[in-house]
């Protein structure tokens, strides 16, 4: 088969992580057959599921950090009985979790403390379950699927900052929620997403209690619209999706109920999700001109069944997947195709990552859009074949970038466009990025060979040349990773 | 973040004195000055987003639905942590001391009861109307200020606004040229590094050269030895950008328009009242609002800080001491040039046949219209560039009149 440089990018880039450095020859493979090479990503079992040791169940997470935090007050309460003089810090404002009360990390400012203090459990969590991430991303073959899980944990994103329970669960929630289905069914994945312990603790809905609820009665809590809200706007319909506030309220009551077993596991093993009946607004419910009638659990279940095989639903997350992947302003025959896939497979999502594959327009679209500050750590990364043993400096960088590890700005996740990421500051702080990581190059390494690992034979005349001219082996590597090639895909 | 290590970094910034392309964009930098008069004004545009809940930031303490709206988390005229009296009927949240100076010193407006064309509850949308001046959301990729600066008249100066933090809210992105700048803690590449790379781009990549060359030179000009950023939380972030903005723009030669964003006010659950999770945010909005009069020193006379938000928050508390998405809000005018000491409102009330949809404080005051009196009377910006250009579709709203001293 005849060689195709430019495919080879288009490949490794637009739909994967980057050419990986050393002897992984993966420009040329690429090359040779560059849809082959991605779509030979979606045949491999299990390709999506990362399990490794340690890596714990949301479940175990919860009972570890409630133990934790049982560890800290009992320590605390001790050390307040020998020095009881102590001033005591104002506490945090409670947020209740399941049916139990527990203190919400704040982001109120906090005095550093006098000595270092070991991370704690939460901490330790956070750092694994991203190092796991990261180490997958840098060592797989193409990245194809490591690129859908990202873009689909950012499309039902969590957000980190909300608390201890979100930071604890952020990676948990990927591997349980999101990973199985990025090629499944969307309806399944929607269900797995709005049913985790982390969802709902991040759009608060383990607090939404029905009005006229055995609970709602006897207590003076009730509605809280916030997830009905974001299921509709940003993970299904999309704005102007055809629904209207009614609709918004009438989700939330559906919804009431879905919660998750808080320490005490009154209403089911801690962390797990449970739907709590007694919280539960009774009776049938309008939804997007239709009843559904009060079944428990199961009234949510089918509502959100029928919000993920919406039209409107097919046309949002065809949408964001083109723009994603192919361009800021997607070719309409490749959306029109995307959404009609969607449609007829009922959600099939590997249907349409197949789909996407095989359109023309997604291979010649221009090499326009930018890199996240993610995928330029993952491929800086990738092509000095460093597997990281600290996901430390991946963490500073995506902060300094602008795009903490699971912790978006909002529900609506992390901007997808060129317009928020090729901006001075940005490029500014790539550079300084790209500099720091040069310092550290390895004597072993002949960065001049590297332009030829990131992008063959379609190398620009004047990267090349900027390459050639460049006056150290630091000043070659930090070129090379801010050139074109590397940075636009 | 709290689980980042932390590394130690050289302290040396980048040295001034870029060459070449950089220089060329070193020209962008404003010189807004040399106004005739004397005047040279300076606009900072704070969008706080996730929708800031107007009632529980200035409360109608005089209306009779209020306490019983707001519930749990409502402020009250007495007591500890009393919200403090702004003209007898309206009170503010007592974690803005600084904002209530700035009252007494006739240095800040409040307008009430206000909120963009958006009738809709989506975030997004909200915010998208609210930074592109447009009558709704989805109509176009850039924003009013950045508009604004373009409809500038000419002449000598040259303009560019400040985007403050790691990108560039829509408010200020548009064909006017716009730097940026974030407190960020990595050391700086080697300029002649910087140098070889524009080259390329511009050999190669237009686009990127034009921001990368905008992105080298504001860096060293903000940055002191005293800036470097210290804790991660969002309350310190607030107020390390605000100084790090303020003080590139006192400078002569500094930009003269500033936007920045700052997130995390959606309080859909355990709002709290007099303290709690919102007063700790009021807290580093006020403290912001400290280091812009503290930094820009003899500027903060001809200085104006318009703080404005998406949408407002449901009148009454939800069944989680929260509140929910709603209509009608806040915006906040500070600044030394700013005709203060004034709460301005045509109030609705809060009685149950008042509220928008039975829920929201009703909106009287069309945001723009406070807009377009700041840029008419503040910057100079004819009301038809307003009303065609800045804010299309607007011309029903005309420029409020008598905000600016």
């Amino acid at each position: 088969m005849a060689r195709d440089p430019q495919g080879a990018l288009i490949a490794l880039n637009r739909f994967g992580f980057g050419a990986r450095g050393g002897a992984s020859g993966d420009i040329v493979n690429a090359a040779s057959d560059p849809r082959g090479y991605v779509k030979a990503e979606l045949a491999r079992p299990q390709a999506a599921i990362l399990e490794l040791p340690g890596l714990r169940t949301t479940q175990d997470l919860a009972q570890a950090m409630f133990a934790d935090r049982l560890e800290v007050k009992t320590a605390r309460d001790a050390a307040a009985k020998a020095a009881p003089v102590e001033a005591e810090k104002k506490p945090d404002p409670p947020a209740v979790m399941g049916n139990t009360t527990m203190t919400v990390q704040s982001d109120a400012p906090k005095s550093p403390p006098p000595v270092a203090l070991p991370p704690n459990v939460v901490q330790r969590t956070f750092r694994a379950e991203a190092l796991a991430r990261i180490q997958r991303a840098t060592i797989v073959e193409g990245g194809f699927i490591e690129r859908l899980v990202v873009f689909w944990s950012n499309h039902f994103c969590i957000s980190a900052s909300k608390g201890d329970p979100a930071r604890m669960w952020a990676g948990s929630f990927e591997r349980e929620a999101i990973r199985p289905h990025v090629l499944g069914r969307f309806a399944d994945m929607v269900r797995a997403v709005e049913q985790h312990p982390a969802m709902l603790f991040f759009l608060d809905n383990q607090q939404s209690i029905g009005p006229e609820s055995r609970a709602g009665k006897n207590q003076k809590r009730g509605l809280n619209e916030n997830l009905a809200r974001e299921i509709m706007e940003l993970h299904t319909l999309g704005v102007g999706g055809g629904y209207t506030q009614a609709d918004v309220t009438s989700l939330a009551r559906i919804i009431t109920g879905w919660t998750f077993a808080g320490r005490d596991g009154k209403i089911g093993p801690p962390g797990s999700f449970v739907f709590n009946a007694n919280a539960h607004e009774p009776g049938p419910q309008q939804l997007l001109g239709q009843v559904y009638e009060d079944s428990g659990v199961t009234q949510g279940e089918v509502a959100l069944a029928d919000i993920a095989r919406h039209p409107s639903t097919a046309k949002f997350i065809a949408l964001k997947l083109a723009q994603h992947f192919v361009a800021d302003a997607p070719p309409p025959a490749l959306l029109a195709r995307l959404e009609g896939v969607f449609r007829k497979t009922d959600g099939d999502l590997k249907a349409v990552a197949l789909a996407l594959l095989e359109s023309n327009e997604a291979w010649q679209a221009p090499v326009a859009k930018m890199r996240t500050p993610y995928e330029y750590l993952i491929a800086t990364g990738r092509l000095l074949a460093r597997i990281p043993e600290d996901p430390g400096r991946y963490f500073a960088g995506l902060q300094a970038l602008g795009q903490p590890l699971w912790t978006p700005p909002g529900p609506n996740g992390f901007p997808d466009s060129n317009a928020a990421w090729a901006v001075p500051e940005g490029m500014k702080l790539r550079l300084d990025l790209a500099a720091q990581v040069s310092a550290r190059i390895p004597d072993s390494l002949d960065p001049r060979e590297l332009l030829d690992v990131v992008a063959g034979e379609a190398a620009s005349a004047e990267t090349r040349q900027t390459i050639a001219r460049a006056e150290t082996r630091q000043q070659v590597l930090a070129l090379l990773l801010m050139s074109p090639e590397f940075q636009r895909r | 973040m709290d689980c980042c290590e932390s590394r130690s970094l050289s302290p040396t910034r980048r040295s001034l004195l870029l060459s070449g392309a950089a220089f060329a964009a070193w020209a962008y930098l404003p010189k807004f000055a040399q106004a005739a008069g004397g005047r040279d004004p300076r606009l900072i545009v704070v969008i706080l987003r996730g929708a800031l809940d107007g009632l529980a930031t200035v409360a109608p303490l005089g209306d009779p639905d209020y306490a019983g709206l707001h519930g749990s988390i409502a402020l009250s005229k007495d007591g500890p942590n009393a919200a403090q009296p702004l003209d007898g009927f309206f009170g503010l949240h007592p974690a803005m001391p600084e904002f209530a100076r700035m009252y007494r010193d006739n240095q800040a407006t409040i307008v009430h009861a206000v909120a963009t064309s958006y009738r809709e509850r989506s975030h997004f949308d909200g915010q998208d109307v609210l930074e592109s001046g447009y009558a709704g959301p989805g109509r176009v990729q850039s924003g009013w200020l950045n508009r604004a600066i373009e409809a500038l008249p000419r002449g000598e100066r040259v303009t560019s606004g400040l985007a403050v933090g790691p990108t560039t809210p829509l408010v200020l992105r548009g064909a006017a040229p716009t730097v940026g700048w974030a407190p960020v803690n990595l050391p700086n590449a080697a300029d002649d590094t910087a140098m070889r790379l524009l080259q390329l781009y511009q050999d190669r990549d237009p686009a990127l050269a034009t921001a990368l060359s905008q992105g080298l030179k504001l860096d060293k000009l903000a940055v002191g030895d005293d800036m470097k950023p210290k804790g991660g939380d969002a309350v310190t972030a607030m107020k390390q950008v605000a100084r790090g903005a303020a003080k590139l723009m006192a400078a002569d030669d500094g930009p003269r328009i500033a936007a920045l964003a700052f997130d995390g006010w959606d309080t859909h659950a355990q709002e709290g009242g007099p303290v709690g999770r919102l007063a700790q945010l009021l807290g580093g909005l006020d403290s912001a609002l400290a280091e812009f009069r503290n930094g820009l020193g003899p500027h903060w006379r001809d200085t104006v800080v318009v703080v404005a938000t998406e949408f407002g928050r449901t009148a009454k508390i939800n069944g989680t001491a929260g509140t929910d998405h709603g209509t009608g809000t806040i915006a906040l005018l500070a600044g030394g040039a700013v005709k203060g000491g004034r709460v301005l409102a045509d109030w609705p009330g809060l009685a149950n046949g008042k509220l928008y949809e039975g829920r929201d404080l009703k909106p009287t005051t069309d945001l723009r219209a406070v807009l377009k009196g700041v840029l008419h009377d503040h910057l100079g910006i004819s009301e038809r560039a307003l009303a065609e250009q800045v804010f299309p579709d607007s011309a029903l709203f005309k420029p409020a009149k008598g905000l600016i001293a």
